[in-house]
């Protein structure tokens, strides 16, 4: 781990602005990613603004609109055990308790869980060229160790999959993502424009600029329906998904549906929402059309029309 | 003490300590985090420096340049070592590979540089700051490359792989396999294959390293406290009586620190050059390939039986590879003891490969053996139509060992643990059709295996002081690696001397004291206590010399001794110290000493994902006199969580390009998690072994590991119909041959 | 669906030879600030245990790290020092969390609760004599991370924070061995004594129904 400086800071505005200035400032939230990968010198900050004093990022409150606005550190533990979160949007909470552990939960932040890291080996290990590590470097994973890795909306680059749960579940709940930027402006991104896909540039995970702060996730009203999140794994539990589905499905089988261990962002194509009536391989036929697995990920495409599958039978049940 | 014949009647026939159910002495200590284990001594070495190493990048070649110049001028550095500076280390026992100095790679995250530095941060940053360069070479990484005629053919001379002076290198062959073979109505030819797997103990290889003058002192984490002091003193090129270990609590081995590896060559070396004690952990993502691990292997094995499932012919064959093309895994040990028939052929066979060094695993050999041997049991049992309990008791042996001519079971009741087991599983409720039980989205199965892992004898030797008080201190270099060493050591002594066992204060893993049998091979428990109780006798008649009675056959209890109608306290003579140990005679060469099992799972496999879940295990234990059934049985429970990781999802995935284990940390590489392991049952029949040792006891940590995976794999068959032979067994391997769904 | 395997799959083996070329060593990391910023440390201040602690620590220390070296309370143990095996479990503020994957000085103010502050050899905690009476342990080393999530999942439960095996997610968690098991995953024990330590982990959570 390099040395680095440590600040704490009282407001959004001022935690953008510390980072903004230092280009090798990041932000401390829960921590429990950037740690794990500054003690492998995979992130190198300088400087770091721990932001768990801002006031107002810890709550739960309700929207004008009839959503809830998720405070950038709440924690996933918190977020998971909110009554209402619970009653109206069960699929976040189900997908936030199938991910990491209890400890983890309890420290990880709303907006950290946003911002973690690939898992992929090549990446994790520094000896070993990657792409996202180290731009230019190549990708060992294209022809190496792929079985965990991403199957649709990768790129020559890289084929990292995004590893989290809980934002597989805020992509089927078209949740927003609100910001603020360097110079104090605040922003709102869709939850599906959050998370970037590779291409040529996998270093970057997402669309924040340098010094932009998560303050806060919105879910718009809740929109009914059974909610499910099934998480597969080698593993009973404290597992990365292999394949997981985030489903929302309503009385008359329509319904919502993503993905999670497939791509390097929470996976959803609205368009083959239609076909939810027409059973799990309907809609997989579209959702994974462009797919490209490796040959050691390739059982992701059945596994995820199975899970899908498994999800709607339950749910008609 | 020899033991040169079968044990009589004795005192353990009676026993008052020895056998009951006894929570660990050492339990309050670990449950308080007040056992110090080999980084925690701050009270040896308050001014240790911290150690850290850096691991070759590559998986094969040269460094041609490493330039520390930069780390060296890093906040709080106090000296480095660098691996093209020094010769190479001597070889210790188990070493395949230096474990440091010279600038030849022979394998990935080798030691190649040790950083000591004032603090933990400084170490580890610094060690970020050397630059290598290195000049690789190519490697042989892929074993099914590297030993082609795996699982294809029969290889009748054996050679050309290599050989392994610990295992069969010529084909061992009894009667004509072939002809049998051949001739044999029902045939199973198949061939498993078994990934390289980590010992994963959750305590990293640790050591603190301490020179006065010419004596070192490694206060270490190590299962085998004499080997490692003699591999010490033979690595470093020292006297050994100048060479001290201490290891009185080691956070888990499995086999991965049976030898000296890095952490304690690295630590003594960086404490010579800064002058100063230094303490090493090897960081979780080094250990993988640092360290050593199980060697994969790919084992075919052919059985011919007749329609009655009577074994006519039986072969299996095993590959494996290492860096020296000769210590590999033995697969087959197994295979000439557990089952009866006329014709046999095993072999190991070893190949060299390029990863980094394969070496003992908790069961080395066996523990993949039954997942192999087990399973086409399984497959003989469905193409003769006989049920697998049936099937096992229909061959078993009469007589000799069958493929070790001239030797006989001291002790065998396997038949008992099968049947035993099948009625307390409910094993007749078992559906033999596969693919027949549903429970909702979860097809149900059960399975069974037999298991066998021998027990070996070591000598052991121990010392034993009454102190005027009446405590009774015992002292051996025995090592208690969660084993429950400190409470059988003094369930022994507090049996034979008659006092209770809070009484008896127990020392352990100290080089200064009398060297034990140490936690290898499911060895340690027997011969262990053997040495204790021979130093308890030595005592004994010590004590009957001085106050004028014959020891032996007087009575030790209570605190209390009586012989005739004469009585005495035990702490009459005084304080007093005796020294002994256990030899095992060359009798036992006549014998199979060997300890069984009966393995029963239940399994649900998710229709829909194919992912597994264990529903139930059983087992069914022969290890002769169960000296502590609670420590003894979570020692079964524990090698059954172990053998459940390795059935479906423990794997050191190879990069064949790169020459490493890719999966390198604890997230990467999945170990079993509380919600993997249902609740498990474990039953010890009422057996004695007195060829064994005195107590007549036998090992089991190593016994149950070898077969419930086999019992998963077949619980597995029997729930899907779909028979997988590589292990793990993950879903991806069989998702498209489950029913379809959608 | 079929299994599609792409050009790249089959390209393994001459693709291979590119990377190699580029890759390893440290030098694939020699980008960046270098040696160059100086350690900084930093006060800070926290309660281990009900006694305060004032240290100056560089700010890389983990709070596993100033227990275990700076506070010399080695209780609580490294098993990865990466978030992937529990032995580190503490509580902070009640709450327990990995101490490897948290900076000392994210600390300041908080109160800490090690596996010291539970019990002590003489005075063992009801979850510790638990955990020895059902042999809940055999190396020892995951112990105290496991009796630290153990105290911990107890009163998460009785919290109703929910968990992964709950039937309905909006209902109130109960006490069962699937929920130990599922809650208690982040504490991995090598030795495999999970089916004591969820016997042992019943026993009291029995006893404080009992008591409650």
């Amino acid at each position: 781990m390099r040395p680095f400086t440590y600040q704490r800071v009282a407001t959004a505005a001022e935690a953008a602005a510390a980072v903004a200035g230092n280009p090798a400032a990041k932000f401390l939230a829960g921590g429990t990613n950037l740690l794990d990968l500054m003690k492998l010198e995979i992130e190198r900050p300088a400087h770091l603004v721990d932001v768990q004093d801002i006031e107002g990022l810890n709550a739960i409150e309700q929207t004008g609109d009839g959503g809830l606005r998720i405070g950038a550190l709440v924690s996933n533990t918190a977020l998971a055990a909110d009554e209402r979160v619970r009653r109206d949007y069960g699929v976040l909470t189900r997908a936030i308790v199938a991910g990491a552990s209890g400890q983890l939960r309890n420290k990880a932040t709303t907006a950290g869980n946003l911002l973690q890291r690939t898992r992929c080996p090549y990446f994790y290990d520094p000896n070993l060229p990657c792409n996202k590590r180290n731009p230019g470097s190549g990708c060992a994973a294209l022809e190496g160790y792929s079985r965990q890795l991403a199957v649709i909306g990768t790129s020559d680059k890289c084929i990292a999959t995004y590893p989290g749960d809980m934002a597989i579940a805020l992509r089927v709940l078209d949740a927003t993502v609100e910001t603020v930027q360097p110079d104090g402006t605040e922003r709102t991104i869709p939850f599906g424009e959050f998370h970037r896909l590779p291409g040529d540039a996998p270093e970057k995970d997402n669309v924040l600029a340098h010094g932009e702060l998560i303050t806060a996730v919105t879910l718009p009203r809740p929109i009914g329906g059974e909610h499910v999140y099934h998480k597969v794994r080698d593993r009973a539990s404290y597992a990365f998904a292999l394949v997981s589905v985030a489903a929302v499905i309503q009385p008359d089988g329509t319904g919502r549906v993503a993905f999670g261990g497939v791509a390097h962002k929470p996976w959803r194509v609205e368009a083959a929402e239609a076909a939810m009536p027409q059973g799990a391989a309907a809609v997989t036929a579209q959702v994974f059309a462009d797919a490209r697995p490796t040959e050691h990920n390739a059982f992701k495409l059945p596994l995820a029309t199975r899970a899908l599958a498994g999800v709607l039978a339950e749910a008609k049940g | 003490m020899d033991f040169n014949q079968p044990a009589g009647t004795n005192l353990f026939d009676n026993a008052r300590v020895i056998g009951k159910p006894t929570p660990r002495i050492d339990g309050p200590l670990k449950t308080t985090g007040t056992a110090p284990y080999a980084y925690e001594r701050h009270d040896v070495a308050p001014d240790a420096a911290y150690g850290y190493i850096l691991g070759a990048a590559i998986a094969k070649g040269r460094i041609s340049a490493m330039n520390v110049a930069e780390a060296r001028r890093a906040p709080g550095v106090v000296a480095i070592v660098a691996a093209p500076d020094v010769a190479p280390v001597g070889k210790g026992m188990g070493n395949v590979a230096p474990l440091f100095g010279g600038s030849d790679v022979a394998h990935y995250h080798q030691a190649i540089a040790v950083v000591v530095a004032e603090t933990f941060e400084q170490a580890r940053a610094a060690a970020a700051l050397i630059r290598v360069d290195y000049d690789r070479t190519p490697g042989a990484f892929d074993l099914a490359r590297a030993a082609p005629h795996a699982g294809a053919e029969e290889q009748d001379d054996g050679a050309g792989d290599g050989g392994d002076p610990q295992s069969q290198q010529t084909p061992k062959r009894i009667g004509d396999f072939a002809d049998a073979f051949a001739a044999a109505p029902v045939k199973v030819d198949a061939t498993y294959t078994t990934p390289d797997e980590s010992h994963a103990m959750i305590e990293p290889h640790a050591t603190i390293a301490g020179w006065d003058g010419d004596k070192l002192t490694l206060w270490t984490s190590n299962q085998m406290i004499a080997w490692s002091k003699s591999s010490m003193a033979k690595i470093l090129g020292i006297a050994e009586e100048n060479v001290r270990l201490d290891s009185p609590y080691i956070g888990g081995g499995f086999g991965s620190k049976l030898f000296v590896r890095a952490d304690a060559v690295c630590a003594a070396l960086a404490a010579k050059e800064a002058g100063r004690p230094v303490k090493i952990a090897l960081q979780r993502p080094l250990i993988a390939n640092n360290t050593a691990h199980r060697h994969a292997t790919i084992q075919r094995i052919r059985l011919g039986a007749g329609r009655d499932g009577r074994i006519t012919a039986i072969a299996h064959e095993c590959w494996s590879g290492n860096l020296d093309g000769q210590s590999g895994e033995d697969g087959t040990a197994q295979t000439p003891v557990l089952y009866a028939g006329a014709n046999r052929l095993v072999a190991s066979r070893v190949t060299h490969l390029d990863l980094p060094e394969g070496n003992a695993m908790r069961a080395p050999g066996e523990a993949v053996g039954h997942l192999a041997l087990e399973v086409a049991m399984d497959e003989l049992a469905e193409a003769t139509g006989m049920d697998p309990v049936a099937l096992r008791l229909a061959n078993e042996p009469t007589g000799e060992v069958p493929g070790k001519p001239g030797t006989r079971y001291s002790e065998r009741n396997l038949t008992r643990c099968l049947t035993e087991g099948a009625e307390r599983f409910g094993w007749a409720r078992r559906n033999a059709r596969p693919g027949a039980v549903r429970d909702g989205r979860w097809l149900v199965g059960m399975g069974v295996a037999a298991g066998y892992r021998g027990a070996p004898t070591q000598k052991s030797a121990a010392r034993v002081r009454l102190e005027a008080d009446g405590l009774l201190v015992v002292e051996t270099d025995m090592t208690d690696i969660g084993t429950g060493s400190y409470t059988i050591i003094a369930q022994t002594a507090a049996e034979t001397m008659g006092l209770p066992l809070d009484r008896v204060s127990v020392r352990l893993g100290d080089s200064a004291f009398p060297a034990a049998a140490g936690s290898g091979g499911q060895w340690g428990a027997a011969s262990s206590t053997a040495g204790v109780y021979a130093a308890c006798v030595a005592l004994r008649r010590k004590i009957g010399e001085q106050l004028g009675f014959a020891a032996d056959d007087a009575t030790f209890a209570d605190g209390r001794i009586t012989a005739g109608d004469r009585s005495w306290a035990l702490t009459d003579a005084g304080a007093q110290v005796a020294e002994d140990g256990i030899a095992f005679g060359d009798f036992q060469k006549g014998y199979d000493l060997g300890t069984y099992a009966g393995h029963f799972a239940e399994v649900a496999v998710d229709a829909f994902t194919g992912v597994t879940r264990i529903r139930r295990m059983l087992a069914v234990c022969d290890a002769g006199r169960i000296l502590n059934p609670m420590s003894a049985r979570s020692q079964v429970i524990g090698a059954m969580v172990m053998a459940a990781g390795g059935a479906l999802m423990e794997e050191l995935v190879v990069d064949t390009r790169f020459g490493l284990f890719v999966n390198h940390d604890l997230a990467g590489y999945e170990v079993p998690v509380h919600l993997d392991i249902p609740h498990q049952e474990v039953v010890f029949l009422d057996t004695v072994d007195p060829v064994s040792t005195p107590l007549k006891a036998k090992g089991v940590g190593e016994l149950g590991i070898c077969g419930p995976g086999a019992a998963i794999a077949n619980a597995i068959y029997n729930a899907t119909g779909i028979r997988v032979r590589e292990y793990p067994l993950t879903l991806d391997k069989y998702l498209d041959q489950l029913p379809q769904v959608a | 669906m079929a299994f599609n395997t792409t050009r790249r799959a089959m390209l393994a083996g001459s693709g291979a030879a590119v990377a190699l070329t580029q890759a390893p060593g440290a030098h694939a990391q020699s980008t960046g600030a270098g040696g160059g910023t100086p350690p900084s440390s930093m006060p800070v201040s926290f309660t281990v245990n009900g006694t305060a602690a004032e240290l100056e620590l560089d700010t890389r220390v983990t709070l596993l790290d100033a227990l275990r070296e700076h506070l010399e309370l080695t209780g609580t143990k490294k098993g990865c020092d990466h978030g992937q095996c529990g032995a580190c479990t503490v509580m902070v503020n009640g709450t327990r969390i990995n101490s490897c994957l948290s900076l000392a000085v994210q600390h300041q103010g908080d109160e800490i609760t090690t596996i010291e502050g539970l019990g002590t050899p003489e005075d063992l905690h009801p979850m510790q004599a638990a955990f020895v009476k059902h042999d809940g342990y055999q190396c020892g080393y995951c112990t105290p991370g496991q009796i630290c999530s153990a105290v911990a999942t107890l009163a998460e439960i009785r919290a109703g924070i929910p968990s992964h095996v709950q039937g309905d997610i909006t209902a109130a968690p109960v006490f069962n061995a699937a929920e130990l098991r599922e809650r208690m995953s982040g504490n991995i024990c090598r030795c495999g004594a999970y089916s004591n330590i969820v016997e042992a982990i019943t026993e009291v959570a029995n006893s404080d129904l009992g008591a409650a």
